[in-house]
């Protein structure tokens, strides 16, 4: 179990390296944040003196391994626009980003598990096939469409819910319901394959024949397998929480993480868009190694292979 | 026979809605206490669907007809309480693949303690001891250790042990065996075969072995039962049966099985193959393939009728004892 854990933990750095190196190459890349940030019509000794500034005249190289060396410290570097160090801009936006995906994910949890369990235990009735369909339109929606949708019902026809902003906890509904809607579509779906895999096995009707009644049957041996695959979508989900917000933030203007993503790439804050890049890999990651602990910890025939050596 | 323990009688499974499609159709069989009764036919026959059925283990969407019953008790279209109460405690089964029957996700102790808690209210220190001498009794050696093995860890031999002391818990009147050691090599099988007959020595337990495999079947049962295409065609005394078959399928097996102590074979060797669902002919199933089918066997189908003491027969030809199992042709290597 330790070498297990030790094992992820270093895909996981590695991971996390790779990700940094890649955004830092892309960036780079993609055009002269001096040209950006200054007017086009500055002075060319002004734009030499930011680029100096900056360190974009080093070579891409030193670059790099001084971008790099600075990470491991802790230091992401300073905003191109208000000087302020990029991963503090970064984290104070973080609460408000989870303020609407956590209840989102909760969200798709408590109504995605359930109503998957409920179609798998009712197969091919009336309930089970509403379910399904809802979810169909679930998750082909894309999420600025269902945004708009429900800013049009609730906010401009019904007036319940204001349609854009932070200013009062009433203004976090809409942005949680899109979010979490298409992800319980996806987790009821995913719930109830799961399910309807693990009621087919042979080991179920055992059970069955060795007289466990069929509550005990769903709940003792149905249950505790089909949870198996489905921390794979839960762990995916949890992974793209921060990522999957910034549509949606854009959408409702929700000061969150994803909002900062967009106006920072808009604006090449080179800085601000890594630091952002490296806290959404190092969550996904985080959730990774979580579902890798959790696979281990539901399923005794991972335990064994990753300890049978 | 005496009063029988489980009385099967017109029993039939449908699972499409065309009626020509049955896999159990209108089967009747009797099983004595102790009795050990041997069911054999090729694979789609309806062997396990029938004891599915009478156990109420189906899918909701087969429709079971006839009548099970346990010592006069009603399980067809039984209420669950009654039907869960009859499992693992009455009527205990096993399957053929032992691996993939323990579920992958609980130790073995624990599936092994559910079922005594279910069947005999024991937990705890008691339920351990008993969990252990059951694990003895099946022939685990080291039976502590395997407590808190999972099935993974186990070969598909111990398995099937754990699953037979499983079904042992309930101290059940009937173990039904479906093909228990088709999964398992021949050694394996010999092994669990003969544990099979000194359980029912020690306790008396009525065994209904299923298999493909007449040489098994023929080693460890007093009474077969043949079934082809839903119905029951033969059965009679395992003498009876094997030294004087009557119904031409039955002549057929045992054609094809060179001696009952040689090798063991298939049962794949008579020409032809099963009718799929909804292709078997109005009369006798087995008539497409039967080398002395007449005309009526098409249109007809045939009575089960007595052909000696305890030995019935569903086939429309007086036929003599052994007679036509020359005369079919020589089976395809
Ligand atoms: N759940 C099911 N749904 C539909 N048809 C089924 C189902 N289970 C069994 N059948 C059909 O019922 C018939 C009898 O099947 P059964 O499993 O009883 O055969 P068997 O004699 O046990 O064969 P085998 O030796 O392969 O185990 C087959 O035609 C099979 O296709
Ligand atoms: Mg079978």
């Amino acid at each position: 179990m330790l070498l297990f854990a030790a094992s992820r933990l270093l895909r996981a750095a590695l991971t996390i390296l790779f990700v940094m190196t890649f955004a830092f190459v892309v960036l780079r890349l993609s055009g002269d944040p001096a040209l950006l940030i200054m007017s086009v019509d500055a002075p060319p000794e002004a734009i030499k003196a930011f680029r100096q500034a900056w360190g974009l005249d080093q070579p891409i190289w030193d670059q790099y391994l001084s971008y790099i060396a600075h990470a491991f410290t802790g230091d992401f570097g300073k905003s191109m626009r208000d000087g302020r160090p990029a991963m503090d801009l970064v984290m104070e936006r973080v609460p408000a980003t989870l303020a609407i995906t956590l209840p989102a994910l909760a969200l798709k949890i408590g109504l995605g598990i359930p109503a998957g369990i409920y179609a798998a235990l009712h197969r091919n009735s009336f309930a089970d096939r509403l379910t399904m369909a809802v979810s169909v339109a679930g998750f082909t929606m894309p999420s600025f469409v269902l945004a708009l949708l429900l800013v049009l019902v609730f906010a401009v026809n019904l007036g319940w819910l204001p349609a854009s902003g932070a200013d009062s906890p009433s203004h976090a509904i809409l942005p949680i319901i899109t979010l979490g809607a298409a992800g319980a579509a996806i987790m009821a779906r995913f719930t109830r394959s799961a399910m309807l895999e693990v009621l087919g096995q042979p080991y179920i009707r055992a059970a069955s024949a060795k007289g466990v009644e069929w509550r005990r049957v769903i709940s003792h041996h149905a249950l505790p397998n089909a949870a198996i695959p489905t921390v794979t979508i839960i762990g995916f989900m949890i992974g793209s929480l921060v990522a999957g917000a910034v549509v949606v933030e854009s959408v409702f203007a929700w000061p969150g993480v994803g909002r900062l993503l967009v106006s920072a790439v808009a604006n090449r804050d080179l800085a601000v868009v890594q630091a952002i890049l490296m806290v959404i890999a190092a969550w996904m990651v985080m959730a990774n190694f979580t579902v890798d602990i959790a696979y281990g910890w539901l399923d005794p025939r991972v335990r064994g292979a990753a300890a049978g050596h | 026979m005496g009063v029988p323990l489980v009385e099967i009688a017109g029993l039939t499974v449908d699972f499409g809605n065309d009626w020509r499609s049955r896999a159990v159709d209108g089967v009747d069989l009797a099983i004595a206490p102790g009795e050990a009764l041997g069911v054999v036919g090729e694979s789609g026959s309806g062997k396990s669907v029938t004891w599915l059925a009478a156990l109420g283990l189906l899918p909701a969407r087969a429709r079971v007809g006839g009548s099970v019953r346990l010592e006069g008790q009603q399980l067809v279209g039984a209420p669950a309480r009654l039907l869960e109460s009859v499992r693992g405690k009455r009527i205990a089964m096993i399957f053929q693949d032992p691996s993939s029957c323990l579920n992958p996700v609980h130790r073995i102790g624990r599936q092994l303690g559910e079922a005594l808690k279910l069947h005999r209210g024991l937990s705890g220190a008691a339920g351990e001891a008993e969990t252990l001498r059951l694990l003895d009794q099946v022939g685990i050696a080291d039976a502590k250790r395997r407590l808190s093995d999972y099935p993974h860890q186990l070969s598909g031999g111990l398995n099937q042990r754990v699953m037979i002391a499983m079904a042992l818990a309930g101290q059940p009147d009937l173990l039904v065996a479906d093909e228990p050691t088709t999964a398992l090599d021949a050694t394996i099988q010999a092994q669990i075969l003969a544990l099979l007959a000194g359980i029912r020595r020690d306790t008396g337990m009525a065994l209904v072995l299923i298999s493909h495999d007449l040489g098994v079947v023929a080693e460890n049962v007093s009474r077969v039962a043949v079934m082809y295409a839903g119905r029951l065609v033969e059965e009679g005394l395992g003498q009876d049966l094997f030294d004087a078959p009557r119904h031409p399928y039955t002549q057929g097996l045992l054609a094809a099985l060179p001696t009952l102590t040689g090798p063991r074979r298939r049962l794949a060797a008579i020409p032809g193959t099963v009718p799929e669902p909804g292709k078997a002919p109005a009369g006798c199933s087995f008539a497409p393939r039967c080398p002395l089918a007449e005309p009526r066997c098409m249109s007809e189908p045939p009575a089960s009728r007595r052909v000696g003491l305890l030995h019935r027969a569903a086939c429309h030809l007086q036929i003599e004892p052994g007679f036509s199992a020359g005369a079919l042709p020589r089976a395809a290597e």
